[in-house]
């Protein structure tokens, strides 16, 4: 599913004294089965643009097309219908959870989709094993029961059961331990890859979505600023700076060592690539 | 579906009427409100409202905005304006069957109304005027004279100051919960009465959750700061009655007097009030 993002700005409060401008004019084109990273500043709008992209709320003015219907002219079943195609992982999603236990938690958007009993447990099943979770031990607990680690991924596994087409992540590892956060980007890579699924990471991380996107969306003070391939948005160390941003840190060693080393390539953001080039450039030098 | 409610919601501007010293803002609104049951004629709500309009002008708040406020009551003031006009005995003036309306009702009905209106954006005025920890600060400094209240005056507006403060929070709270159960597909806008009741389970539950959570980080964050209550507690701002206060007084003599006054004007008055 393609999604055209056109024009569009949202105002929050208009007409109050507390008016403001979250979003100016934006244009966005997303293919089907793109993993596109969104990153940006605090207050930068990412939040409220991806709440536009399965219609939670409205324009103030322009659009968003889903395989060219506006969907935004959909009546309430329509739109309904629209999420199941969308699915959007809010930030701290496990604010969400109410079930008395984990299964029943992730069974209900399932429900909401109406499927029928075996096709629904057969998804929570998949959908707590995708998130790194161990379905006979925690199926039958209290969500609330949970550590914070492990609600985040039966949050998230609420909304992989429904296995949308489009599936956009807010800030998914914001606030968990460093190994939580690779388990969980690295299952939603390997989703991705298996069933090419279109993906929106909004992250913090210019490391996670350098590694993980095929185009990169850089947004600042509600307007768009990048939309491109990783290697290169990197390519505007001073103007990412310049809104709060950075390139990732093996960016800055790879453009250090282009001083030294001008044959070496600097357009290089993970640490794989940083190694072979290094070894590359450097030859049998094999101390780093 | 919370964007009409203004009661309670502040609305910054740099009016005289919002720097009124708030003690003068509450007893001005409590005398207001007792005056508004003392009127008994057209003329004094002709005056009060009159009053109320200038108000409104000099806090410089837009009165679509105080208006908003009465938006969410529009149905009980319709309610209490027919039920009034259809039972209150006296003088026929239009009957259909059983049905009839009286001089009396037309009457009753059109106070009740101006009454209603004058109580509650009087009250909104107020609060949209000022700053809620003002209100509060006031609030507690004239409790303090009540000698019944005296005692737990500071804990009753720690209490209201805590839950103005979360109202925003619960209510943004609210919103997001309600979007992400949208998300995974919840339905809230379709279905019959008992659908969309049950449908709220999955708002209802996790926003008591975290108003519980939330409460309970309050109280230890507030216990980790030495908070013990009202006894020999100093502020740091403490209110001071200034010029423009002693006016208001003044004024507010002047309405009591003029409102309390027009009971006994005689000048004749259209249908049906005369
Ligand atoms: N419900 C709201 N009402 C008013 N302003 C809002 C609301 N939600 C967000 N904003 C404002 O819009 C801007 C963008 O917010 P958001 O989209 O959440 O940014 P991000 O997710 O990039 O941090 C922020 O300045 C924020 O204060
Ligand atoms: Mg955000």
């Amino acid at each position: 599913m393609s999604l055209e993002i056109k024009h569009l700005d949202h105002i929050y409060s208009q007409g109050s004294p507390f008016e403001f401008k979250a979003l100016k004019d934006i244009n966005v084109t997303i293919e089907k089965g793109e993993f596109i990273g969104l990153i940006g500043h605090t207050g930068s709008g990412k939040s409220t643009l991806i709440q536009h992209l399965n219609g939670l709320i409205k324009p103030t003015s322009g659009t968003v097309y889903l395989d060219g219907r506006d969907i935004f002219e959909q009546n309430k079943k329509e739109m309904i219908q629209l999420r199941h195609a969308i699915g959007l992982v809010f930030q701290y999603p496990e604010a969400q959870l109410f079930e008395e236990t984990v299964a029943r938690d992730v069974a209900f958007g399932p429900k909401n989709l109406g499927l029928d009993a075996d096709e629904i447990d057969l998804r929570v099943h998949s959908a707590i094993d995708m998130v790194g979770l161990d379905y006979d031990l925690i199926a039958e607990k209290s969500p609330f029961e949970l550590s914070g680690g492990q609600m985040r991924r039966v949050a998230i596994a609420g909304v992989l059961a429904m296995e949308p087409d489009v599936l956009i992540l807010d800030e998914p590892t914001a606030g968990l331990d460093p190994r939580g956060r690779d388990e969980i980007l690295s299952q939603i890579k390997k989703l991705h890859d298996a069933k090419n699924n279109t993906v929106i990471l909004v992250s913090h991380s210019m490391e996670d979505v350098g590694r993980l996107s095929d185009k990169i969306l850089v947004m600042y003070q509600g307007e768009t600023v990048f939309y491109d391939t990783p290697a290169h948005v990197f390519k505007h160390v001073e103007q990412l700076e310049s809104i709060g941003l950075a390139v990732p840190q093996v960016t800055y060693l790879m453009h250090a060592l282009k001083r030294t080393f001008p044959e070496m390539r600097d357009d290089i953001f993970t640490v794989e690539a940083a190694r072979e080039e290094i070894n590359r450039v450097l030859g049998g030098n094999k101390h780093v | 579906m919370f964007k009409d409610i203004t009661i309670g919601q502040f609305y910054p501007t740099d009016s005289v009427i919002h720097r009124l010293d708030p003690r003068t803002k509450i007893i001005f609104t409590l005398v207001y409100i007792i005056l508004l049951f003392v009127i008994n004629n057209l003329w004094g709500y002709l005056f009060a409202t009159a009053f109320l309009v200038f108000v409104v002008i000099a806090s410089k708040i837009p009165v679509s905005y105080v208006l908003r406020g009465l938006k969410a009551l529009v149905f009980i003031i319709l309610l209490t304006m027919i039920l009034n006009m259809f039972m209150t005995p006296g003088t026929v003036i239009a009957q259909w069957g059983f049905i009839q309306i009286t001089i009396e009702g037309l009457r009753v009905s059109i106070y009740m109304a101006f009454r209603l209106i004058l109580l509650v954006a009087g009250t909104s005025i107020m609060t949209l005027a000022t700053s809620p920890i003002d209100l509060t600060d006031g609030m507690e400094s004239c409790m303090k004279v009540v000698p019944l209240l005296k005692r737990v005056a500071h804990e009753l507006a720690m209490m209201m100051s805590i839950a103005l403060r979360f109202i925003p929070t619960l209510m943004e709270e609210t919103d997001k919960i309600m979007k992400a159960q949208k998300a995974r597909g919840a339905d809230f806008e379709t279905g019959n009465l008992i659908a969309r009741a049950k449908a709220l389970i999955p708002i209802l539950v996790p926003l008591f959750v975290s108003a519980f959570r939330r409460a309970d980080e309050l109280a230890t964050a507030m216990e980790a700061r030495c908070y013990r209550g009202g006894e020999n507690r100093t502020r740091m701002n403490q209110l001071q009655f200034e010029k423009r206060d002693a006016v208001s007084f003044v004024g507010m003599s002047v309405l009591t007097a003029l409102l309390i006054g027009s009971r006994y004007l005689t000048w004749p008055m259209p249908f049906p009030f005369g």
